[in-house]
């Protein structure tokens, strides 16, 4: 056993573990503190898949912006010291049983598929092909993908503001209702 | 590198996403069920990646996949918390059990 396989079984108990942690453990802000180590663990796995470029990028979405983004929303929502309520038993031995069958099912599926590589050469991640196939229009680039993808953005940018923003004539009104 | 096979990562991603379901189906607050959701698409993610490494090496689609999903999870994770900041406004809760006005 190399160097190489026992740092990834390393990495993947540590993913799974604090993976666990997050959907168990009962006050929320631990949770979430979990979650970010389990992506910083998945950023880590790229790392040793040697893909710098997605771990870099993962590191940056996943934990400069969306665990701090659930940070910033149980703070604003919920006191983050209180324990959340134990869920009820019957659920939980249920959810219990449908993920055991569930993986059980799919991990023997996998064990028994042979999965046969359909070239030899070895896969290098250059950053630079990345940023040539992204923008191309012929042999199979990705401009569509890449131009939908920002309309996305700058919709679900535009969503977020008006779904979270108060109503300025509720707010009249019931300053209105306050004076009288 | 080479040594671990690919189903050993298969494995990985297949416990990572039923933890994500597990959390799913016992949690009934909003944040830590979109928490959960956010385990499930890590997961994806490290199957496209091991894919791509393993089975196509001489492409980048799954790389461009994993991609494309980071930006769309990162977009879901922002309109779902401007909808729970929302709901709290309303219902002073984000459990999912207390916003059951559409319900019956």
């Amino acid at each position: 056993m190399s160097a190489a396989s026992i740092i990834f079984y390393i990495v993947a108990a540590f993913i799974l573990g604090t993976g666990i942690l997050a959907v168990t453990t009962r006050k929320i802000f631990r949770a979430s503190i979990w979650l970010l180590f389990s992506l910083i663990g998945i950023a880590a796995l790229y790392f040793w898949m040697q893909l710098e470029f997605l771990a870099a990028v993962q590191i940056i979405v996943y934990v400069g912006g969306i665990v701090v983004l659930i940070i910033f929303s149980i703070f604003l929502t919920i006191k983050s010291g209180d324990e959340m309520p134990k869920p009820i038993l019957t659920r939980s031995i249920f959810a219990a049983l449908a993920v055991l069958f569930g993986s059980g099912f799919l991990l023997r599926l996998i064990s028994l598929y042979t999965f046969k590589p359909t070239s030899t050469t070895v896969f290098n991640l250059n950053v630079n092909q990345i940023g040539i196939q992204m923008l191309d229009t012929k042999n199979y680039g990705y401009l569509l993908p890449f131009e939908l993808i920002s309309m996305l953005l700058l919709a679900a940018m535009i969503g977020c503001i008006v779904i979270a923003m108060k109503s300025k004539d509720k707010d009249a009104t019931t300053f209105q209702n306050t004076i009288q | 590198m080479s040594e671990i096979p690919l189903t050993h990562i298969l494995f990985l991603s297949t416990g990572l996403f039923f933890i994500g379901v597990y959390g799913l189906f016992t949690r009934r607050n909003m944040i830590t069920m979109l928490m959960s959701v956010e385990l499930m698409l890590n997961s994806v993610n490290i199957n496209f990646v091991a894919f791509n490494k393993y089975l196509y090496p001489e492409k980048l689609d799954g790389i461009f996949f994993t991609i494309f999903v980071i930006t769309i999870a990162a977009a879901e994770a922002a309109v779902a918390i401007a909808i729970i900041i929302n709901l709290y406004r309303s219902h002073h809760s984000i459990d999912v059990e207390d916003a059951s006005e559409m319900k019956y």
